[in-house]
């Protein structure tokens, strides 16, 4: 009964999205629908941050690293030869990797797949001792990646970045992905390992004297979490069709943390309302990093700015409503 | 069913159990009383993996098929069937009271991670058993009727009874109580020692417990140890501990 009416709720939500990006994915123009992509591939991001510093209470920062991974590997898998020999005119790439050109979804996959390796080597010995050095760990570990991707020219092209991947990401996979991510978030925490990364948030203490390896379950929930960082770098990385190393500073961790403070730790529902006001927000305060000009006076811009607001943001929400601006009751 | 065998826990320079020995029978209920910081509560860390003693030796079951547990973790030692409460009641305070329960079913569960992601049809049957087991356990700590509450909205007593009963989740064999009857007032103590006797028997369980509230150590234990400043000063039945003039001494004396 219970369970029949949600689905029923379920499936109309499914619809009237399905409709709704329909009709949006036909009137938008290119710049709105590259953010309405961002949304998509925000809620991912945030979600899967939330997983393991929401749900499970560990603190991670890797994010951008991540991310960068899934970029690289969607990026490096996907463009076609003759693409990879222009982009790679100061050195050239390895041969194994000249010729190797994936279909969108499986380079998407692998892309999670090695972000989710990622996470598990770094998570595996950091969690077997405390989770207090994990966010230390973690963003050291993201600025590491940024400078071996910097250095490693014949597999990443260096600091000239990748260009032209092919631009394979559309609001049916952001968003098909993005409907799949919180489908996986809401099962998984409906579960009895979901709770388990409750109880250890809770509390550590009483969750391992009821039998709960608290080591097996962090990595758990850490690579999981790792691993839809990794698709959403993928996305990423096919909708901007470009990426480089600097894209993936630690500013984008930032970014999807606000989304997950904002939107409440421990809530799918408050991170993806939350990924989506703060993407369309990010975007309709550019203006304040430009000049404007109000005719008679023109005002100058401070680079940097919207980072400012967002900031100030941040910190009032964790002063004064440390369960999120969007999380009910 | 437990054996602790010269077991000695020094914090720093302070000594917080003393070459302490016990042998606990199966299917007793067994009373550990003694002044505030005589080391009771340290005794259950060092049982249930929370501390590895300094010196000294943990053994599960005696006999046949006797483990040697000391400084094993924590959740290992509760797969092996002992489960324990806390003097300050830990609960999973933001999940709700059925959550809690459920939480300790977890440890026995047979399915692995993507099975609960995609809902098979293994974990379903795992789940719906776990579900009724702690609704049926809910009940029996009479608090079928919060269970969608959060665990830190119920009164004192009642927390105390859900710390219990998710022990129970966990199905242990050997079932340790830190204070179960503290904060509470003499009519849920008294609802509380026949719930302790009701529990052992229909979970064919052994219980060792730390209480203050004498009523309940007279009451309900079979056998008593008495524990200050580390040591183990007296032993025996509720007679004899009330008689001994060590404990009147060390303890009843000066209450
Ligand atoms: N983790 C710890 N570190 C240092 N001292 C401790 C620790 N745990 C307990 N103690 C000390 O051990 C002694 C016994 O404490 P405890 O076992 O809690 O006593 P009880 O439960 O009998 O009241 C106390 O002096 C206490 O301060
Ligand atoms: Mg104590």
């Amino acid at each position: 009964m219970k369970i029949n009416n949600r689905f029923k709720k379920s499936l109309s939500m499914l619809i009237i999205t399905i409709v709704v990006l329909f009709i949006l994915n036909k009137v938008l123009d290119d710049y709105k629908l590259r953010v309405l992509n961002l949304c998509g591939i925000y809620i991912i991001l945030g979600l899967s941050m939330n997983l393991i510093n929401g749900f499970t209470g560990l603190f991670s920062l890797g994010h951008a690293g991540f991310m960068a991974i899934g970029a690289y590997t969607v990026a490096i898998l996907t463009m076609p030869a003759p693409m990879k020999e222009m982009n790679f005119f100061m050195k050239p790439i390895v041969p194994f990797l000249a010729n190797i050109e994936w279909s969108f979804f499986p380079a998407l996959m692998m892309g999670g797949v090695m972000a989710g390796l990622f996470g598990f080597l770094i998570g595996a010995p950091v969690l077997r001792l405390t989770d207090d050095y994990l966010a230390i760990a973690t963003l050291g570990f993201a600025e590491i990646i940024r400078v071996v991707f910097t250095n490693t020219q014949s597999i990443t092209n260096g600091a000239l970045g990748l260009k032209g991947i092919p631009a394979s990401t559309n609001v049916w996979w952001s968003w098909g992905l993005a409907l799949v991510t919180i489908l996986f978030m809401t099962f998984l925490m409906e579960g009895s390992y979901g709770k388990a990364f409750n109880a250890i948030r809770e509390d550590e203490i009483a969750a391992r004297s009821m039998g709960i390896n608290l080591f097996t379950h962090k990595v758990m929930s850490f690579t999981f979490g790792s691993f839809l960082a990794g698709v959403g770098g993928g996305l990423l990385a096919a909708l901007l069709g470009t990426i480089d190393p600097n894209m993936f500073r630690i500013v984008l961790t930032f970014n999807i943390l606000l989304i997950v403070v904002l939107g409440g730790l421990g809530s799918i529902k408050g991170s993806v309302v939350s990924a989506i006001i703060v993407t369309i927000a990010m975007e309709a305060l550019r203006f304040l990093d430009e000049s404007i000009n109000l005719g008679f006076v023109k005002l100058e811009g401070v680079a940097g700015m919207r980072m400012v607001i967002f900031s100030i943001i941040l910190m009032a929400v964790v002063i004064f409503r440390k369960e999120g601006l969007l999380k009910e009751n | 069913m437990l054996k602790i065998e010269n077991m000695t826990m020094r914090f720093g320079g302070v000594v917080a159990a003393n070459k302490f020995n016990a042998d606990i029978e199966k299917g007793q209920i067994v009373g550990l009383i003694g002044p505030n910081g005589a080391g009771k509560t340290t005794i259950f860390n060092v049982i249930t993996g929370v501390y590895r003693p300094t010196e000294g030796k943990i053994i599960f079951n005696p006999g046949e098929e006797e483990q040697d547990i000391t400084g094993l973790r924590p959740d290992e030692i509760a797969k092996l069937g002992i489960c324990r409460t806390f003097q300050n009641i830990r609960l999973f305070k933001e999940l709700s009271v059925l959550d809690n329960v459920f939480i300790g079913n977890h440890l026995r569960i047979e399915s692995n991670v993507f099975s609960s992601i995609l809902k098979f049809p293994n974990y379903r049957k795992e789940e719906k058993m776990m579900l009724e087991k702690s609704l049926y356990l809910l009940e029996k700590v009479g608090l079928e009727d919060e269970k969608d509450g959060k665990a830190h909205s119920l009164p004192y007593g009642k927390q105390r009874r859900l710390e219990i009963a998710r022990a129970l989740a966990t199905e242990p064999k050997l079932l340790l109580l830190d204070e179960p009857a503290a904060g509470m007032n003499p009519q849920e103590t008294r609802e509380l020692m026949e719930f302790i006797k009701d529990i052992k028997d229909e979970f064919e369980l052994t219980i060792f417990l730390i209480e203050h509230h004498m009523e309940v150590v007279m009451g309900i234990c079979e056998e008593i140890l008495v524990l200050d400043h580390g040591s183990l000063i007296a032993q025996g039945d509720p007679e004899s501990i009330q008689t001994d003039s060590n404990v009147i001494e060390a303890y009843l004396g000066v209450e």
